[in-house]
């Protein structure tokens, strides 16, 4: 063993010209890994941090891109200076690589076994071995029943397993280097930390050097060793894991943890006089498929229910959370709430009115006091709409809300008041940030003065920092238009600093719910603590 | 499997129930057969007898039920210019339109399949430009125009091929290749764009970070997902090519279906007609089931039941 790093990458720069100039994706970047080492590239979307990493694997095409310096070394040797033939022998031997979205990754037409023993026949292990290989492979990542399971295709796995064969692939020649691009990002709260747990139990067993490119600060403080931060392209700051967690130098950094939800106080249960009916009270609702709404001699043991007698209430000026898995049935709960769907049984009352029992024109008066935002801003607003068109579509509908002489000046107004600019208005969806389109789409909730908000993952698929720009964004105007939100969520800390009460689902079931405070500080159900447990939102405050 | 078959028979046989009533009066619209079998100056008591002879004196909602019984015991009725059972007379000249159809289209999926895959490999390249412009005056160039100036081009000017029939295996060669020309033109495209978003996908990075080759990244990764569309397109394409079959077997001197029915439809044989409509979508509805089946085969997420 020399002490030569396993990796090393020095001042790589790679450009992608596009029609309007040139984008320099990873500028003068430096980084290296060593055996053993856990190395975190941290950074929000379009910083570079996947850039660089693609380019150990020959993985970023060129053109377009365009490799302006640097050197990769592996080794010692310069891989940008080996032919691609030889890279490819590289590839899935000695580094390997895996991906966020295992179903997407995964060939959905070969069985995942065909899929594992690849990598080996294509590195010319000898096909004798390769069965039992797979097998131990798959039994070795955690697949129960691998015999069975590895003629089985991937959409026959769930997400975390997926991932597991993922792993079980790349680790197949017990390579040097593991490349991990966002691997836990797109799966529930408790399976990312049994993937992480077992990427770091793999990684001890064989000493491998493990590089894992991650938004997600929770990860970097539970998994990584060394960390870099990119920002635009560029590294704005490196350290170890600690150092950058607990002092951060760069500004960048700082925001970037200052944002990390769940690092401020609770939120306040306002206080709800005795004689104050609820604004909305969901009562022993429930969801069954295949089943008639009201039918309840159908339900027979094999029903699925989506929704298993839930019940709860929602009073004014307080922000429920309700949080779950995928899974837990808490979709199913919002498209009910919706009226996208009706309740199997229970009942489900806005203001004293029953909504499914409601005539149409009744239904047209009571429906607008509740609006929503939903998870994707980019397929929720229509791309051939202005701004100003979306944002006043509401009144086009509800004429009497406003006059139409007033719509502009009224869209301005609530453009200004989520945070965009007046000039903005004529401008069409896909010239925005996301942020910026989820505040469109608060804009337009906020078009009918509603009383109810119901945000349906709405920050999930935000950055971390625009994430919380728009919870900020939220609990202004819960203040100042005194709304009312149910904030649906998989992510525990995002509830935590923002919810005055939560509801904890599991397979269907409320399993747990109260005040958010007393909830987080003292689980009662075994599950709130696994998903505790998992999660960063058992953190303490930091001051 | 099997149950699928079945239940997809049984959706087919609505499709064919309304066809068949849209062919019989459609047919009867276009005139009377005596005014073409008989002298022109036969008399008003030839054309009563000539009509009485083959049943169309009668009202037609009788001509129509008699049709229906025949259908029921695998009668179509008499030709009336080859005084044979119709049925025998479609019969005979499908094989020739069935093997025109099944030398055309692998050949059209051979390569059609190689040149849009090359061309999605690197999009832009010189060889997907020239596949491009190749495949789009394909797809756009009308059949009989290329027949006819085929004939001038390799048979009367070159003549080293011959102008019409069936005798040996030049005699085909005008007939497949322009029978190919449209099909391919359209199913390079179709197969350029499915191959550049399969190339595209998560998985083809997988399989590079994997250390897997090239050639098989394409013509293993890629095509196998890339074919879904493929096949979708190509099964319209392939019940197309009975009606290329009409123009280029017309044009060649083709003994097949296509030009029987263009004869039939010109001589008011009303039985060919209906025989020959009856077993071509039969031959169509075949072709759908084989598709629905090479879905379930190429994609495992597909499943009958």
């Amino acid at each position: 063993m020399t002490d030569q790093p396993l990796l090393d990458i020095r001042n790589l720069s790679i450009d992608f010209p596009n029609r309007h100039g040139v984008v320099h994706a990873v500028a003068d970047v430096s980084w290296s890994v060593n055996a053993g080492e856990t190395l975190a590239i941290l950074g929000e979307s379009g910083s570079g941090k996947s850039v660089s990493a693609s380019a150990v694997m020959d993985l970023v095409d060129a053109p377009p891109a365009l490799i302006t310096s640097g050197e990769i070394f592996y080794r010692g040797r310069d891989l940008l200076k080996t032919p691609r033939e030889e890279r490819r022998k590289i590839n899935g031997k000695n580094i390997s690589m895996i991906f966020q979205d295992p179903l997407a990754a995964l060939n959905p037409v070969y069985p995942v076994g065909w899929q594992i023993a690849e990598t080996l026949r294509v590195h010319g292990v000898d096909k004798a071995a390769t069965h039992a290989r797979v097998i131990d492979l798959l039994g070795r990542v955690g697949i129960a029943d691998p015999e069975r399971r590895a003629k089985q295709y991937p959409h026959q796995f769930s997400g975390g397993q997926r991932q597991r064969i993922m792993i079980a692939s790349a680790i197949a020649l017990e390579p040097d280097l593991l490349i991990a691009d966002e691997p836990t990002s797109a799966l529930d709260v408790t399976v990312q930390a049994q993937v992480l747990k077992l990427l770091k139990e793999l990684q001890a067993e064989s000493g491998m050097g493990l590089v894992l490119i991650t938004h997600d600060l929770g990860v970097v403080e539970k998994v990584a060793d060394r960390v870099v931060v990119m920002q635009n392209g560029r590294i704005v700051e490196a350290g170890t894991a600690t150092g950058i967690m607990t002092e951060p130098q760069h500004p960048y950094t700082r925001k970037l943890i200052d944002a990390m939800p769940g690092r401020h106080g609770f939120e306040v249960q306002p206080s709800v006089a005795a004689s104050d009916r609820p604004l909305l009270e969901v009562r022993n609702v429930s969801r069954v498929y295949g089943v008639l709404p009201g039918k309840v001699a159908d339900i027979g043991p094999n029903a699925v229910k989506a929704v298993d007698d839930a019940s709860f209430v929602l009073n004014k000026g307080e922000t429920l959370g309700i949080v779950g898995e995928s899974g837990s049935g808490k979709s199913t709960l919002a498209r009910m709430l919706l009226g996208l769907d009706k309740p199997t049984l229970g009942t489900i009352r806005f203001d004293g009115h029953n909504l499914n029992a409601m005539s149409a024109a009744e239904t047209f008066r009571v429906r607008r006091r509740m609006q929503f935002v939903f998870q994707d801003p980019t397929a929720s607003l229509n791309p051939r709409m202005t701004v100003g068109q979306i944002v006043s579509e509401p009144w086009a509908i509800h004429t009497d809300v406003l006059e139409k002489s007033l719509w502009r000046d009224r869209v301005i107004d609530l453009l200004e008041r989520v945070g965009l600019k007046a000039d903005q208005i004529d401008r069409h969806p896909h010239q925005f940030s996301g942020g910026q389109r989820q505040r469109i789409a608060i804009a337009r909730a906020l078009a009918l003065q509603p009383d109810v908000i119901v945000c349906d993952e709405a920050v999930s698929a935000l950055d971390v920092s625009v994430q919380a720009q728009v919870t900020d964004l939220l609990k202004t105007l819960r203040r100042d238009f005194g709304l009312s939100y149910i904030f649906i969520a998989h992510d525990l800390a995002l509830i935590r600093d923002f919810a005055t009460s939560t509801i904890v689902m599991y397979k269907g079931q409320i399993v747990e719910q109260g005040p958010t405070e007393a909830l987080y500080r003292d689980p009662q159900h075994a599950y709130t603590q696994r998903l505790l447990q998992a999660s960063d939102a058992h953190l303490p405050t930091a001051a | 499997m099997g149950s699928f078959i079945f239940k997809r028979s049984l959706q087919s046989v609505f499709s064919l129930v309304a066809l068949i009533i849209l062919i019989f009066f459609l047919a009867r619209m276009t005139g009377s057969p005596a005014d073409l079998y008989l002298p022109q100056d036969a008399s008003a008591e030839a054309r009563f007898q000539f009509n009485e002879q083959y049943g169309f004196n009668d009202p037609l909602i009788e001509q129509f039920g008699r049709f229906l019984w025949g259908l029921l015991h695998f009668d179509m009725g008499q030709s009336l210019q080859f005084s044979r059972p119709a049925v025998d007379v479609v019969l005979q000249a499908f094989p020739t339109t069935l093997a025109l159809a099944a030398i055309t289209m692998p050949l059209v999926l051979l390569v059609s399949i190689v040149t849009g895959s090359l061309a999605a490999y690197r999009p832009g390249g010189i060889f997907d430009r020239f596949a491009s412009i190749l495949s789009l005056i394909g797809a756009s160039t009308p059949n009989f125009w290329v027949a006819i100036v085929g004939v001038l081009v390799f048979a009367v000017t070159l003549r080293v091929l011959p102008t019409s029939g069936t005798g040996t295996a030049l005699h085909w060669i005008l007939p497949v290749g322009v029978l190919m020309l449209r099909p391919t033109g359209v199913l390079v495209q179709v197969v350029r764009t499915s191959m550049m978003t399969a190339l595209s996908s998560t998985y083809i990075k997988t399989a590079r970070a994997k250390g897997v080759g090239s050639r098989a990244i394409v013509f293993v990764h890629a095509l196998r997902n890339g074919l879904l569309p493929v096949i979708t397109v190509a099964s319209d394409q392939a019940a197309g090519i009975v009606n290329g079959a009409v123009i280029v077997e017309t044009v060649f001197g083709f003994p097949g279906i296509g030009k029987l029915m263009i004869d039939s439809v010109l001589l008011r044989d009303f039985a060919v007609i209906q025989a020959a409509v009856l077993v071509t979508a039969l031959a169509v509805f075949v072709i759908n089931i084989i598709v629905d089946i090479t879905y379930a085969l190429v994609d495992p997420r597909i499943r009958y039941s």
